[in-house]
């Protein structure tokens, strides 16, 4: 203890300070790693992006999304993302809704009240059809729209892309990014930075919760 | 024009080819440009012109749901409708909104099918047209019932009288498909909106306009797994809305050609319904789009040259479609051998509403001829000017219909000649008044283009595009040949 004290005392007020700043900004940076939601990198356009997402695939890794301002040609099989299921979710709902429609108009105009009009039919199927059409279209569209919703677990308003202030700035109006997350299986901060650098991702930053207090002002 | 092809070897080994497209955005803009521009509008400070416009709409609007007002105290005998012409002005100005909506969604629906990259400029306005116009059109029917409390009762709802509505009523079928065409329209637009609704939150400031973009956008982040999900819902509703719109103007148009009054017992309606409702809303999407060019003259960049002439085409055509329903119309009266037909044909030309008939036959057919000569079709004075003369022109179209039809047929003794009253044209100048109001807020508040859709047809959107190629590092000999072919790209494709 007093050997350490002595050690202390002979180095100068000056050196001290700077050792305490780069023992205090590694600390932070342990902090942020532990914290780190993921890893975020930008790249410089489309074509950037797409080989990219392919390298991140090849490298891998699962668990990792890429941003872009509109939608990519190609980007789904780079990423070795499967076809969206909603066509068959929405098949099932317009049908429900034709078969749905003729039971309606069945039921209600030959069964429980039958009264004939212009010497049609109870059950008067060309006069049934554009209902049912309607009906399978209605149904169907409104499928589309809810289950897209679903599908991409919307509405949701809090997500940890939104922590990064270059992200939130640019990913919807020019900026293509890529990001790794924590709950890939293989997601090591240090190597998913590296790796990031490597495939020529820039500005590469930790994805994190905003620090509080003193850390978010030395941060 | 000339378009050079680049064959890219990808890194993996994949061919992909390049055809550079012709531009559809002047000036060669960056992504940013795009938002720069679009967010721009609502953004700002909306110039002198659209406060003007604003008022006058407001004050119509205003009019418009007071006069309502009053015919609901009153009844609809304050307008000129009365036996034998129950059908009058309302039912015409309903046909005529109802058909001005089909445009938007054949621009957002049948276009996107197409893949008519041109569209992405327009689309998203004329799809708010489209709401609008659907918006203005239901109010007719529903105050032309009169007893507008009971409108309720055209929905199938058990009832203590233990009754059911008539499915095989077309007015029935009206119901359904003016709201199955209203509500598909407004999920289209609301799914369109929602990338861009981000882009605006996070450009927004901290405040309610941010928290409220925040919430419509639902936490859009345009990951590459949402977009999956989004575009294939979004070629869904375009796939959903193309029979749509083809079937509600054929709908409408049953519930004249199911009748058997001579003019509307015809089978060619359904066709010429539709054709005629594309040309009127193609009109009103140009008159909108030279307005918009009037307050905010930035969106010429997006809104070019091309797609006025596009649309004028598209215009010249379906006139000349309507112009051949008329003659055909003509012919099977006289073909069909049937002397009600034959007579109410006649009398339309020549009776006493010839005047409705021939500014019909002017404003629809012979004005749009102008647009065989391209520098008409790029002037935007005349491009105005011909769009009003087909927006009156189609009211008029179907004014002819319903009136004529009615005022002249069977029985002589019960023709009537229709005049109507102030509270006629209240109501229909009052209800462009609305449309004018929500699509003056629509450009307050909404980015008019579909930004993240022009983006994505900017020739460096392709990820394919040599600029890319050029970025990379390590390529050498071979970024020798890029560059070069790249540079022929620009010389032919660009003009």
């Amino acid at each position: 203890m007093s050997e350490n004290m002595n050690e202390l005392q002979s180095q100068s007020a000056e050196e001290l300070r700077k050792k305490a700043e780069v023992t205090s900004a590694k600390a932070l940076q342990i902090l942020i790693e532990e914290e780190a939601e993921g890893v975020v990198a930008e790249f410089d356009n489309p074509g950037a992006l797409l080989e990219a997402a392919e390298k991140i695939r090849h490298a891998g890794y699962k668990r990792f999304e890429v941003y872009s301002p509109f939608p990519i040609h190609g980007m789904d099989d780079a990423m070795g993302l499967k076809q969206s299921p909603l066509g068959f979710i929405v098949f099932a709902a317009g049908a429900i809704g034709c078969i749905g429609a003729l039971l309606l108009q069945w039921w209600t105009s030959a069964v429980d009240y039958p009264v004939v009009y212009s010497g049609k039919p109870l059950f008067a199927l060309p006069a049934f059809i554009p209902i049912t059409f309607e009906l399978t279209v209605i149904l169907s569209g409104f499928t589309a729209m809810v289950g897209m919703f679903a599908l991409n677990r919307m509405p949701r308003f809090f997500h940890p892309m939104f922590y990064s202030d270059k992200f939130s700035k640019k990913a919807s109006d020019d900026g293509f990014f890529a990001a790794i997350f924590v709950w890939d299986e293989k997601f090591n901060v240090r190597e998913v930075k590296q790796f990031f650098q490597s495939i020529g991702g820039k500005n590469v930053e930790i994805i994190h919760r905003p620090l509080e207090g003193e850390l978010a002002q030395q941060n | 024009m000339e378009t050079a092809t680049l064959k890219q070897e990808h890194h993996n080994g994949h061919h992909h080819v390049y055809v550079p497209e012709p531009e559809l955005i002047n000036g060669k803009p960056t992504f940013n440009t795009i938002t720069e521009v679009i967010c721009g509008v609502p953004e700002g400070k909306m110039p002198r012109l659209w406060w003007i416009l604003f008022g006058i709409s407001f004050a119509f609007m205003a009019m418009y749901l007071a006069v309502i007002g009053y015919l609901i105290w009153k009844g609809i005998g304050i307008w000129g409708n009365n036996t034998t012409v129950g059908w009058a002005w309302d039912i015409t100005n309903f046909v005529w909104w109802v058909g001005i909506g089909h445009a938007g969604t054949l621009i957002s629906a049948v276009l996107f099918l197409f893949r008519q990259k041109w569209r992405t400029s327009i689309n998203r306005f004329s799809e708010a047209m489209t709401i609008f116009a659907v918006i203005c059109a239901g109010m007719f029917p529903l105050i032309h019932m009169g007893r507008i409390w009971h409108a309720y009762w055209f929905l199938p709802l058990p009832n203590s009288m233990q009754m059911w509505v008539n499915f095989r009523s077309p007015l029935m079928w009206d119901v359904f498909a003016i709201s199955t065409y209203l509500s598909v329209s407004i999920m289209f637009w609301y799914v369109g909106l929602i990338p861009d609704l981000a882009t605006m939150r996070d450009r927004a400031k901290p405040g309610i306009r941010k928290t409220l973009l925040g919430l419509f956008s639902l936490g859009w982040r345009g990951g590459n797994r949402q977009w999956r999900h989004y575009e294939r819902a979004y070629t869904i509703l375009a796939g959903l809305s193309t029979p749509l719109v083809l079937s509600v103007h054929t709908i409408v148009s049953f519930d004249f050609a199911t009748s058997i009054i001579p003019g509307w017992h015809t089978t060619i309606f359904p066709p010429y319904f539709v054709a005629g409702a594309i040309f009127s809303g193609f009109a009103m999407v140009m008159t909108l789009v030279i307005i918009t060019y009037w307050m905010f003259p930035q969106v010429k960049q997006i809104i070019n040259e091309r797609h006025i002439d596009n649309m004028n085409k598209i215009i010249m055509v379906t006139g000349m479609m309507v112009g051949y329903a008329y003659g055909c119309e003509f012919f099977i009266a006289w073909y069909s051998g049937n002397p009600y037909e034959a007579s109410i044909f006649m009398k339309r030309a020549t009776g006493p509403y010839w005047w409705a008939y021939w500014s019909m036959i002017t404003c629809n057919v012979i004005i749009p001829q102008v647009f065989w000569i391209k520098s008409m079709r790029t002037n935007l004075t005349v491009s105005f000017i011909v769009s009003i003369f087909v927006n009156i022109g189609m009211w008029f179209e179907r004014f002819v219909i319903t009136v004529t039809s009615l005022s002249q047929d069977y029985l002589p003794s019960s023709w009537k000649y229709f005049n109507p009253t102030i509270y006629d044209v209240a109501c229909f100048v009052g209800s462009i008044g609305l449309f004018m109001t929500l699509f003056l807020l629509f450009l307050r508040y909404m980015p008019m283009v579909a930004m993240s859709e022009v983006k994505g047809v900017l020739p460096h959107a392709n990820p394919h595009h040599p600029d890319h190629a050029l970025n990379k590092h390590g390529r050498g000999h071979e970024t020798h040949q890029v560059e070069k072919v790249a540079e022929l790209a620009t010389k032919n494709g660009g003009h």
